[in-house]
């Protein structure tokens, strides 16, 4: 085990800053790392001459008492956040040599704070998937394994979940201190909870969307994957900023997260949804939100049932909004300005062969499904139809923050699967999300923490959902969480 | 069945997505499922209900009718498939 790989980020800061490691150290370890967990494919592109000159940058920074607060952080990066000069693609094909000239807002505020660009981390095409099988780069594989009857490993190969998996998986096997992530309908927590990492959502409107590829415009949210909790409040300081590049943007200040810290919930009302208790939940998934539940009161919170009506038309709805402004979106795929061109007789028929050819099979069927709901007969029937349900899931939270502080619900209904169970069953796939989607509807900050194993050794996650532009009482909250945990597992497959 | 064969190949021809045969028939059985499971919303009374456009309550900011951007044409066209002097190039589309 390389000690300096197994470093949280904010150990690794400290230790930057006492000088007792360098930056340049630090990302030589990491590529290190990376080389061993090659077989895990997170990588999907690496960037060592980059990485080792941020480096040296971050280095000569520290010198001189100048460093941003991820000063000279190794990091890795969703290959859905476009990286000027370094290939970006969306792990598609059609952006398959795909070269920025321009650099995300959310990555370029962290070059600013001193990070250093480890590589592109593998993700679903499109950001579209929960399992991180629809890549054009191929599947990711979770570094954890489960726990066979005769106590032995069992090597069936698991998904890290999706669409951040490549994200997950990195920051899992110590190839990067942190990722950056994006979720549209729970991308970013559901692969934290299959890989015992912690995903932070934050609020709509928290980080610029500008440079990032678009999926579904309305619900897409970049966010950290980190191993610690305070990691990713020290991550979203970085990454959210107001840009006029995102007329979406909420110009409100970004706090100092990591002093929201405080191990201080006493008295705060966290909200427990009766709607989340879904049939057939199985049983280790409700014994582990009943732990949360005191964990959380043994912490002095107070703890509330609350109703979320519209709870299960939450992923209905998505899957007529996601893909309907996905198909928006992915029109700009044409084989013209950018991207894959296939030859065709006509104008027409070069779209139609470039799109043929350059997008996978899923994320063919969500563009057609989004044309389906929005073309002419239906757009009343299925899209206005699934925006007027939207407001009232948002009003079901709306009025039950009037009460409570916070929410607490599982993160997934089941922890990881193998590769190749459910690719086939587009719907069971899409059930993955059940507990993470409502929070994009609504546009809400939730976290989720690694909280326990279960019975075959897998991590299980749960999942905190606050108030809109309250990430702090969410770091708070999961912070206290993260310490009655106590969540010391490991994965099998890291590098050693 | 909401979807038929043709309303397959009549999106497809709308998405400008090339489909075979063989994926006519996997994608209305697909699609089919996808359509029947998001149905359900039909339940859900919606009567006098706004449609939701922005997850959070924000006005749409204006900027000043100015050209604040712009002037690198060999950036715009540097990832583009064929291009020429500055134009993207398409196949002949008049005549």
């Amino acid at each position: 085990m390389s000690e300096l790989t197994d470093l949280s980020l904010s150990e690794a800061r400290n230790k930057l800053l006492n000088k007792d490691i360098t930056a340049t150290e630090l990302a030589t370890a990491h590529f290190a790392a990376i080389k061993q967990i090659e077989p895990l494919n997170a990588y999907i592109l690496t960037t060592e001459d980059k990485a080792l000159e941020m480096a040296a940058a971050s280095d000569a920074k520290l010198a001189k008492g100048q460093a941003g607060i991820l000063e000279g952080i190794p990091v890795g990066v969703k290959d859905l956040f476009c990286t000027k000069d370094v290939r970006t693609t969306a792990s598609s094909k059609i952006l398959g040599n795909f070269i920025p000239t321009y650099e995300s807002t959310v990555t370029a505020n962290m070059w600013t704070d001193g990070a250093v660009l480890l590589g592109k981390l593998n993700c679903d095409e499109f950001a579209m998937g929960s399992s991180n099988e629809t890549s054009y780069f191929g599947d990711v594989v979770n570094p954890w394994q489960r726990r066979g009857d005769d106590n032995k490993t069992d090597d069936t190969k698991l998904v890290p979940g999706g669409s951040s998996g490549g994200s997950a998986a990195a920051v899992a096997a110590r190839a990067c201190l942190a990722a950056t992530a994006t979720d549209t309908g729970g991308s970013i927590r559901q692969p934290a909870a299959f890989t015992g990492t912690v995903g932070m959502k934050p609020t709509y409107g928290r980080c610029s969307r500008w440079g990032t590829v678009a999926f579904a415009s309305s619900l897409d949210q970049a966010g950290p994957i980190t191993r610690t909790v305070r990691d990713a409040a020290i991550m979203l300081q970085s990454m959210a900023s107001y840009d006029n590049k995102d007329s979406t943007s909420v110009n409100v200040a970004v706090p100092a997260y990591e002093k929201a810290l405080t191990g201080d919930i006493r008295g705060l009302k966290i909200g427990i949804p009766k709607e989340f208790k879904v049939d057939g939940m199985p049983a280790e998934i409700q014994q582990l939100w009943q732990q949360g539940i005191e964990w959380l009161k043994a912490a002095g919170a107070e703890i509330y049932d609350v109703s979320l009506p519209h709870t299960k038309y939450a992923l209905p709805t998505y899957y007529i909004v996601a893909p309907a402004e996905a198909s928006s979106n992915l029109a700009r795929y044409d084989g013209v300005r950018y991207g894959l061109r296939v030859a065709g007789d006509n104008i027409d028929e070069q779209y139609a062969n470039s799109r043929a050819e350059g997008f996978g099979a899923e994320v063919q069927r969500r563009i057609l499904i989004g044309t389906y709901v929005l073309s002419a007969g239906y757009y009343d029937a299925y899209y206005k139809k699934a925006q007027r349900v939207r407001t009232l899931i948002k009003q079901d939270f709306d009025r039950a923050y009037e009460k409570i502080d916070l929410l607490l619900t599982p993160t997934t209904p089941t922890a990881a699967f193998g590769i190749g169970e459910n690719i086939g069953d587009p719907l069971t796939m899409y059930l993955n999300d059940i507990f993470t989607v409502s929070v994009n509807m609504a546009g809400l900050p939730a976290i989720s923490i690694p909280a326990g194993l279960s019975a075959d050794g897998l991590p299980l996650g749960l999942q905190l959902i606050g108030k809109p532009f309250d990430e702090e009482t969410l770091f708070r909250t999961a912070d206290v969480m993260e310490t009655a945990a106590n969540f010391t597992a490991r994965p099998q497959l890291m590098a050693k | 069945m909401a979807i038929d064969q043709a309303t397959v190949r009549k999106v497809a021809n709308l998405a400008r997505i090339k489909v075979t045969d063989q994926q006519v028939a996997n994608l209305e059985g697909e699609l089919n499922q996808i359509i029947e499971f998001v149905e359900q919303l039909a339940e859900v009374n919606t009567d006098g209900v706004a449609p939701l456009t922005s997850a959070v309550a924000m006005t749409q900011p204006l900027r000043a009718d100015v050209i604040n951007d712009g002037g690198y044409a060999d950036q715009i066209v540097k990832n583009a498939p064929v291009t020429d002097d500055g134009y993207f190039l398409v196949p002949r589309v008049v005549e």
